[in-house]
């Protein structure tokens, strides 16, 4: 089958697609995104965590199919994601949209587009603040978990600009990581709301 | 120049930035946060194929037939290869002995154990086409312990072994047997005041690296095959693939792709042999994903273990001495079994002073599934056991158990069992009393002005408790590990250095083939070569098997031995980068001749301070380069029947203290603090060394509460291959691990460091454990602790 869907802002197609592949499969080798990781493929690890209209889930867990005509962010776009999100509510969190309500709406979803991948300019890449937050706090060890850990906290903070530790924790509960033992990860995101409050 | 293995310091400067010491930031950290860091499961080659293996469905089984015919005749599929199919008589391979076929010979000795391999166009066709293959199996009664083991009748698991420790073993289905007898324990038991005894069950542990076994084999136009490989150490990997393939070692290139976490699963090969088999086979790049479930069936765990412990004590505290037993469940094939019987006799004891004791540790076959490495190697589970031991005793003699350890405490110069002095800083009663002083977090932390908040409590959001039924423990633990690969094993490094002047700037070029799989080696490469070499731009050349062994990354070695190649070479590239110095400009400058010269801050400059000229001027023009190994002192075998002899390289250790909180009505734990104190002897890296003492640490608690691989033990199959059942700690299940980093150097190594990253995770296991005991009053002699355990439901 062919699916038809938005990824990082940017349209893109699948043929030859078989109805069992997952949106993870796609992504990572039929599209040239294997920034999503496939560490249990079983919905359990969080390490394929993208946005999809938004909302953080699994790709994994995500039929090829049910992503016809919708949007898909994932951590290769969401440094882009996330200064447009600033840039466009004039707010670094992203929760103080026009609604009065925190979170990206549908709606902002649809029209975010990315520019990064057409980029060749070869400049020092633009990392988000929690990217950045996640390597100037020691979070990236192997880092198979990091991409999935970036897209659910980077959710996290436009939702909940100020979390505390125990709403760090929730949030971040479906994304194993066995390297670090979290205590880096807790300081990361840490950094990267103080950064984003300093930024205000 | 220090000699190979003589004490080595920092000779020197230290003042160009990004050196040793500093928190540098990964190399590879924008890549990592981007997605754009290549792993070996994201490689991708035009025309490739899919590879995917058929494991077998029993534990014990001859194979009475394979057909093969349906999945060939599927419409995509490019190869089905089973045993017949191999291309040389080299159809076996193994770590250390050679006992594992490639693919299945008449029998499969293990659950999942794989039996044919194919190629195809499409993943799922190659599973489809896998699951078409008939095997048809004639199953064998199944060994799963000592007793069947070692029964007058058992079957024996492999038949005509001639491995070079089949002679002294005492049974055919153990694979290695090492004693240690050191004075004269049954004397030394008349003068005890008090005996403890106690029998311990250690659970089967998974590494749960992330990222999957997989990999991409690409076949070359002369013949041979590039790999492209996550694994802990590719000429291991090279030794062991090439035979099979009929290849010499040139002919087959390795490169190591992007590693998600290790932790010991990576030292037996996976699918390395399978993939270059069938790229070879289909003329096609072949690619390899497991997963997770197959992960589960293609990696050797950590050994489940039988201890049995006898401890005695004078009423005044003083150990008398230990007698104990150690069983480790090898599974079907031999891996790392016989170094970690050497691991955990030789450290059965724990750091502590006993002159008197007779040890035994042996490693079964049987036909659960295969056991190897695992961080803390054969450590782990002996002090999961003699940690247990000393509370117990503590408690007999009537001793505050923090005091009763300290007082037994082993310090340098004390001589371990094997007769080995401990011959550089060992600050085990140190430790204990830092890990001690740390403040205790505070009592009933749930409690807020809003009620209860359940996530801080046992169960979470299951909102099973409001604190009700909730006590808190507190206990502590403290452990020894080695450092290095020991018993004689000739350990070295390679590093190949370079340093030229490019874009107007000294850079120096670093090319190991060390596995990164996280640890942050190549960080800490990077630092060494700045301050040996005084540049500020290190290149990390990637790891390929273009350049000498680097040796594994386990045994929380590399940082010791590949660090110290790097500043082996280094210093070598130093020198003659002083040579092509004084021949440009010695005539300008006396001290050219006469002074200590440095370099620093791209400049060569003299001890006093002074610059007498700019490494570009020095290296306009030429370019250095070095490739050297570097050893660390030798050591000895163990004696085989007495256990002594010089084994080790360096000891390492760390503290742990655990706070739990326990709801003892449903049996739920939830760890509050893990507190560690570890002696690092120099922290290359401070940021790193702690996220190694968490990460470890973390590791450790997984084994105390929750992780374990349930083997069925009639039928010896795997019942919890998936993160559904295997549960690893989550963030919300994770307590803060406040860490206290003691900075003693060892003069024997590189910058006086110690390896570090195996020792939180074997004290952070029985502090857990411990505190459960000091909250519930259970004698709790299994880990890990499930709630049945504590609510006498089991």
């Amino acid at each position: 089958m062919r699916v038809n869907f938005t990824v990082n802002g940017r349209p893109q197609e699948a043929d030859d697609v078989w109805e069992g592949e997952s949106l993870l499969y796609v992504l990572r080798e039929r599209l040239g995104l294997p920034g999503s990781k496939n560490a249990c493929e079983q919905g359990e690890c969080g390490s394929c965590t993208v946005r999809l209209d938004g909302e953080p889930v699994c790709a994994c867990l995500v039929a090829a199919g049910q992503v016809e005509g919708r949007e898909v962010v994932t951590v290769e776009g969401l440094a882009d994601f996330a200064k447009q999100r600033a840039e466009r509510g004039g707010c670094a969190t992203g929760a103080c949209g026009t609604d009065g309500k925190a979170g990206t709406s549908l709606q902002d979803a649809q029209h975010w587009a990315a520019k990064g991948q057409d980029s060749q300019t070869g400049e020092g890449t633009e990392l988000s603040p929690v990217q950045q937050a996640f390597i100037d706090a020691g979070a990236v060890q192997c880092g198979f978990c990091t991409p999935g850990l970036l897209v659910a906290a980077d959710e996290m903070l436009e939702r909940n600009p100020n979390p505390t530790d125990a709403d760090i924790r929730e949030a971040l509960s479906g994304n194993l990581c066995r390297c670090t033992g979290y205590e880096k990860i807790m300081d990361a995101v840490r950094l990267a709301a103080a950064r984003q409050g300093e930024a205000v | 120049m220090p000699a190979n293995g003589a004490p080595t310091k920092i000779t020197q400067g230290t003042r160009t930035k990004g050196g040793i010491g500093e928190s540098t930031l990964r190399p590879d950290g924008t890549l990592k946060v981007t997605g754009e860091f290549a792993y070996s499961s994201d490689m991708w080659h035009e025309d490739m194929l899919w590879g995917q293996i058929l494991r077998s469905t029993v534990a014990h089984a001859e194979i009475v037939s394979i057909d093969t015919s349906e999945a060939l005749a599927m419409a995509g599929v490019y190869a089905v290869m089973t045993y017949d199919d191999l291309p040389t008589d080299v159809r076996n391979y193994g770590l250390e002995i050679q006992d594992t076929p490639v693919l299945a010979h008449g029998k499969v000795r293990h659950h999942g154990e794989p039996v044919a391999i194919v190629a195809a166009d499409h993943p799922e066709t190659a599973r489809r086409a896998a699951a078409k293959i008939k095997v048809d199996y004639r199953e064998l009664p199944v060994i799963t312990d000592e007793a069947s083991a070692t029964a007058p009748d058992a079957i024996l698991v492999h038949e005509g072994r001639d491995d070079h420790h089949s002679g002294h073993v005492p049974h055919p289905n153990i694979v290695h047997r090492q004693p240690i007898l050191r004075g004269d324990a049954a004397a030394a038991a008349e003068r005890a005041d008090f005996v403890v005894k106690g029998e311990y069950t250690f659970g089967m542990q998974d590494q749960a690296f992330l990222g999957p076994e997989s990999g991409l084999a690409v076949p070359d136009e002369d013949g041979g095959v590039h790999l492209y490989i996550a694994t802990q150490w590719l000429h291991s990997d090279l030794k062991q693939i090439a035979p099979v393939l009929g290849l010499p070692e040139r002919k087959v290139r390795m490169t190591l792709s992007g590693v998600g976490g290790a932790f010991g699963g990576r030292e037996d090969l996976s699918m390395q042999i399978h993939a270059c088999l069938l790229a070879m086979r289909t003329g096609k790049p072949v690619k390899i994903v497991y997963n997770r479930f197959e992960s589960f069936f293609g990696h050797v765990h950590r050994h489940p273990a039988k201890l049995y412990y006898e401890h005695g004590a004078t009423k005044d505290g003083k150990l008398t001495h230990v007698k104990c037993r150690i069983v480790l469940d090898g599974g079907a094939y031999a891996s790392a079994s016989p170094a970690v019987v050497g691991n955990a006799s030789s450290l059965s004891i724990g750091p502590y002073v006993v002159d008197d004791v007779d040890i035994e540790a042996i490693a079964l076959y049987t036909n659960n599934p295969p056991c190897g490495a695992m961080r803390g190697f054969g450590a782990v589970q002996a002090c999961f056991a003699y940690e247990a031991q000393m509370d117990k005793l503590a408690d007999a003699v009537g001793m505050d158990r923090v005091a009763f350890r300290q007082l037994n405490a082993m310090e340098q110069g004390t001589i371990m069992p094997t007769g080995q002095p401990v011959d550089s800083p060992a600050p085990v009663a140190e430790l204990l009393r830092r890990v001690k002083a740390m403040p205790l977090p505070p009592e009933r932390q749930w409690e807020s002005s809003e009620g209860s908040d359940v996530r801080q409590l046992p169960g979470g959001l299951s909102n099973t408790t409001h604190g009700e039924g909730v006590v808190r423990g507190v206990g502590y633990a403290v452990g020894i590990k080695n450092v290095g690969f020991s018993e004689g094993f000739d350990d070295y490094s390679t590093a190949k250095v370079r340093m030229e002047v490019i874009a107007g700037q000294p850079v120096a070029t670093v090319h190991t083939a060390m596995a990164e799989v996280g640890q942050g080696g190549v960080t800490v490469h990077a630092q060494i070569a700045r301050t040996e070499l005084g540049v500020t731009q290190v290149t990390i050349h990637p790891a390929d098997t273009q350049v000498g062994s680097a040796g594994s990354t386990s045994a929380s070695r590399q940082t010791y031995v590949t660090g110290g190649a790097v500043k082996n070479s280094c210093e070598l590239v130093r020198e003659k980068v002083l040579e092509i110095g004084r021949r440009k400009f010695g005539s300008y400058h006396p001290a050219w001749a006469t002074a200590e010269l440095l370099l620093e801050g791209g400049k060569v400059v003299t001890d006093g301070g002074e610059v007498l000229a700019d490494l570009v001027d020095v290296l306009e023009g030429e370019s250095v380069e070095v490739e050297a190994e570097w050893r660390h002192r030798p050591t000895e075998a163990f004696d085989l029947r007495t256990g002594q002899g010089n084994g080790h390289v360096q000891y390492s250790f760390a503290a742990h203290r655990a706070v739990v909180e326990v709801d003892t009505e449903l049996g739920l734990v939830k760890v509050i603090e893990l507190a560690c104190a570890q002696d690092v002897g120099k922290a290359l890296n401070p940021l790193s060394v702690i996220g190694q003492i968490q990460g470890g640490t973390l590791q450790g608690m997984g084994v105390a509460v929750m992780e374990e691989i349930i083997v069925d033990p009639k039928t010896a199959k795997v019942r919890n291959p998936s993160f559904t059942d295997y549960l690893l700690p989550t963030i919300l299940d994770t307590p803060i691990i406040p860490v206290d980093v003691l900075e003693l150097a060892d003069d024997h190594a590189p910058y006086g460091l110690r390896g570090i990253g195996e020792a939180p995770t074997l004290s952070s296991t029985p502090a857990v454990l411990a505190a459960i005991r000091n909250a519930t009053g259970l004698e709790l002699n299994r880990t890990p602790v499930r709630p049945e355990h504590l609510t006498g439901t089991a």
